[in-house]
């Protein structure tokens, strides 16, 4: 009942201060193409300190992904039904420690999660049981995910933010991250970051 | 009749931007296996029991082996019999699997989950073994054709069966049942909110 309890905390803080507003939504045909740039996404910022400081955000409302105090953020689209993206969750929390634990890549690249389809407390219920350590966003009305070209699941995007705060995405891509040497390796490779 | 909401618990203001989705957000573990209709008639079908009445039982048999009747349950767990309308379909392959990694939820609240489909159990085997291996029982309602699903109300006119979610107390009672839009999974903290209610 605990465990139940503190789910359901987690679920109205999330629903109250995560939810994912998206205006008028126009879906898009296809998901955004190395090159292009992201379709405007608004995210709420998270109310918990370790998440807003980890993506390096210091107001309250919405941010805009690539305001994310990177060089490169990988964005996942999941959700908490998709057994591929259960299977591969062990594999994204060790990308994200691998990125922590390099202080030459620590503040440089980043990892969100979408999930498509879910309920603030559907996510919670993903983030606790695959312990993530990485902000994890609802996108309860698929608003986010149409604008992504209604992608499956999992897909990843790979966008990097350059000094003057414009940003292209290098990598969008179904398909988990499966090796998370290699996807890191390609990830640093494809965004020239080093 | 109780036809609850799968949206009630979620706070006004998630309602207030909700938009009417058909996305489906679908696993790529099914490849390019999945039928997608078009967008059917939310619900096709007339309830046959209500909240308070005893459950109809039924025994039918599991893809595991061997048959399952509810009765089996009586005094011993609570029950959650999630009807999905057909296998190989979008919303349908995006259900069971979330349910998959919240078995811990329903043993915290006594609870068992029974898959229906008026599938065959061929067909359902394949289909689940794509979402890996369900700790819960996944039972065939195909011969007679949808025999169970038109015991509760939930077989449509096509013969599949609505999305639906009965839940049912050790006394074998009907607590709650939610005929969701079949276009629609029903939200995950509607079935716990449910359950947590007969622990009270």
């Amino acid at each position: 009942m605990k465990a139940m309890k503190k789910i359901l905390i987690h679920f109205i803080a999330l629903t109250v201060c995560v939810f994912v507003f998206s205006s008028p939504v126009t879906a898009a045909k296809s998901p955004p193409a190395k090159g292009a740039i992201l379709p405007e996404i608004n995210l709420a910022v998270p109310v918990k300190d370790r998440a807003k400081s980890y993506l390096g955000l210091s107001t309250s409302g919405f941010f805009k992904i690539p305001q994310i105090r990177a060089k490169v953020v990988l964005i996942e689209i999941f959700s908490m039904y998709c057994p591929h993206c259960q299977g591969d969750a062990p594999d994204v929390n060790k990308l994200y420690n691998m990125i922590e634990g390099n202080p030459r890549l620590k503040n440089k690249v980043k990892l969100i999660g979408i999930g498509a389809g879910n309920s603030s407390y559907e996510v919670e219920v993903f983030a606790k049981t695959y312990d993530i350590p990485f902000p994890l966003f609802a996108d309860m009305d698929y608003s986010i995910h149409k604008v992504l070209g209604e992608v499956r699941t999992p897909y990843f995007i790979g966008i990097k933010i350059n000094n003057d705060g414009t940003h292209r995405v290098f990598y969008s891509k179904l398909g988990g991250v499966d090796n998370p040497d290699q996807f890191l390796d390609l990830m640093l490779r494809l965004s020239g970051v080093k | 009749m109780k036809k609850s909401n799968c949206f009630s618990v979620l706070p006004g203001i998630v309602l207030i931007f909700f938009l009417a989705a058909t996305a489906y957000g679908l696993s790529d573990a099914f490849k390019d296996n999945i039928y997608h209709p078009e967008n059917l008639k939310p619900t096709d079908s007339v309830l046959k029991v209500k909240v308070g009445d005893r459950a109809p039982d039924f025994t039918l048999p599991a893809v595991s082996g061997g048959k399952i009747s509810l009765s089996r349950y009586l005094g011993k767990k609570n029950v959650v019999i999630s009807f999905v309308p057909a296998a190989w379909t979008p919303v349908c392959s995006d259900q069971w699997p979330g349910y998959n990694i919240v078995e811990d939820l329903f043993n915290k609240n006594d609870a068992i989950l029974l898959g229906i489909t008026v599938d065959n159990i061929p067909t359902l085997f394949a289909w689940t073994n794509q979402m890996g291996n369900l700790w819960f029982p996944v039972l065939s309602d195909f011969w007679p054709h949808g025999r169970t699903a038109d015991a509760y109300g939930v077989l449509r006119s096509d013969g599949i069966t609505e999305r639906a979610l009965f839940i049912i107390d050790k006394k074998g009672i009907i607590r709650d049942i939610n005929v969701n839009d079949i276009n629609k999974r029903p939200r995950l903290e509607s079935i716990v909110r449910e359950l947590e209610k007969l622990n009270k």
